[in-house]
């Protein structure tokens, strides 16, 4: 997984903490995504034939093709469908969120 | 120039953990435009979507350099950018400006017009949702007629927004740019050779992409890219190029796909009665009429 990852953020203490101007530096998350989700996209690596649309399309640019196989950043993703709405091969499945799934 | 596809686009991402919503178009198209233009790039966002998604405090999305810049002002902080990185000699960078519909056709105009008049080397965005999204959904000169908002109310009396889509691209290119263009992020393949082609072009560039909002225009959000390219099919919108003087239509569809079925699909839209959608058409048709005649050779 090639994405960016979260930092480890303390809230400040003093005044001396705070950033100086009006946002931290770049690169700078704190918190994810995870709990937007109701519906997980899961990719069937036995249907995907690696055309590479589901990265293309993400607007979280949450699907990383770096590896062998197409992987997703669930940290990140929100589960708007995007991808599985636009995956021709069908290889992506929407899965609902459950706690003891 | 080679082309840029879903394989060959860089893995890095440059706009990455913002808090757009689900299935937002607009949040697309600036990850993509940050990808091709690369790590070396300012960009520079008034008050709107993106950059309330992206500078929440303590979390910032974007992995290069960016700023907030007053609602009004995003053509004239990113010539300032511009300016700056010249007097400080440093090279291959890109300022970009990312601004809304509103920011753009409405509160930013002047500066815009400013901006391209000077010849500024920027790439100046319109991120074009067609309506005030972040504020809670007002209309926007970019509205579309017969669009429900919430300062434009459909009802008995009113079919939501009364006037056309104000014709930014056209003004933009009045202005004699160095390059102009329109898009849609149902159609990404052409907006990032566009991107692309605004790298290389001296003097100021503005790229105007349709991008549909889940939230405002009452979707699924997993429509998102299939209706923006709906939206050109049914020829409610036009992907053109404005470049050493002269318009060029990228595609010119010989038939177009029912607006009816486009319409339907959204929620601001679904109080329209077929009259008013005989009236978008007629509109379209006037304007296709138009654009057919002086920008085909």
């Amino acid at each position: 997984m090639n994405r960016p990852k979260m930092v480890n953020f303390k809230d400040p203490e003093t005044v001396r903490d705070y950033p100086m101007g009006a946002t931290c530096d770049s690169d700078h998350l704190t918190s994810i995504n995870a709990g937007w989700r109701t519906f997980r996209p899961v990719i069937d690596q036995e249907k995907c034939i690696k055309c590479m649309r589901c990265f293309l399309v993400c607007p979280d640019g949450v699907i990383d093709k770096s590896g062998d196989q197409l992987e997703i950043d669930y940290d990140f993703c929100k589960g708007c469908g995007v991808c599985a709405h636009e995956c021709k091969p069908k290889a992506i499945n929407m899965v609902k969120e459950a706690i003891n799934g | 120039m080679e082309r840029i596809t879903a394989r060959n686009l860089t893995n890095e991402e440059l706009f990455y953990g913002h808090k757009a919503c689900g299935g937002c178009g607009e949040s697309l198209a600036v990850r993509l435009a940050m990808k091709i233009l690369g790590e070396r790039t300012f960009a520079s966002l008034p008050a709107g979507c993106m950059s309330a998604v992206s500078f929440i405090y303590p979390n910032m999305a974007f992995r290069t350099n960016a700023i907030i810049t007053p609602f009004a002002s995003t053509g004239a902080v990113a010539a300032g950018v511009a300016a700056g990185l010249q007097a400080l000699g440093i090279k291959d960078t890109y300022s970009v400006g990312f601004a809304g519909d509103g920011g753009t056709a409405d509160i930013g105009l002047q500066a815009l017009s400013g901006a391209i008049d000077r010849g500024d080397q920027i790439i100046y965005f319109c991120n074009d949702n067609e309506a005030y999204m972040n504020t809670g959904i007002q209309k926007s000169g970019l509205t579309p007629f017969g669009t429900k908002t919430t300062t434009s109310p459909a009802g008995a009396n009113l079919p939501g927004s009364t006037t056309m889509k104000k014709n930014m691209f056209e003004i933009v290119a009045a202005h004699d740019i160095a390059y102009a263009a329109t898009a849609s992020v149902g159609y990404l393949e052409d907006y990032m050779m566009k991107v692309e082609k605004a790298k290389s072009v001296k003097g100021t560039s503005y790229i105007h992409v349709l991008a549909p909002c889940p939230t405002g225009w009452g979707t699924t959000s997993e429509i998102t890219i299939s209706l923006a390219k709906e939206a050109v099919d049914c020829g409610l919108w036009y992907l053109a190029e404005y470049e050493d003087g002269e318009f060029k239509l990228n595609k010119n569809p010989k038939e177009f796909t029912p607006v009816e079925n486009y319409v339907k699909k959204q929620g601001r839209f679904k109080h329209l009665k077929d009259a008013e959608i005989k009236q978008l058409e007629a509109a379209r048709d006037k304007k296709w009429e138009k654009m057919r005649r002086n920008w085909v050779k």
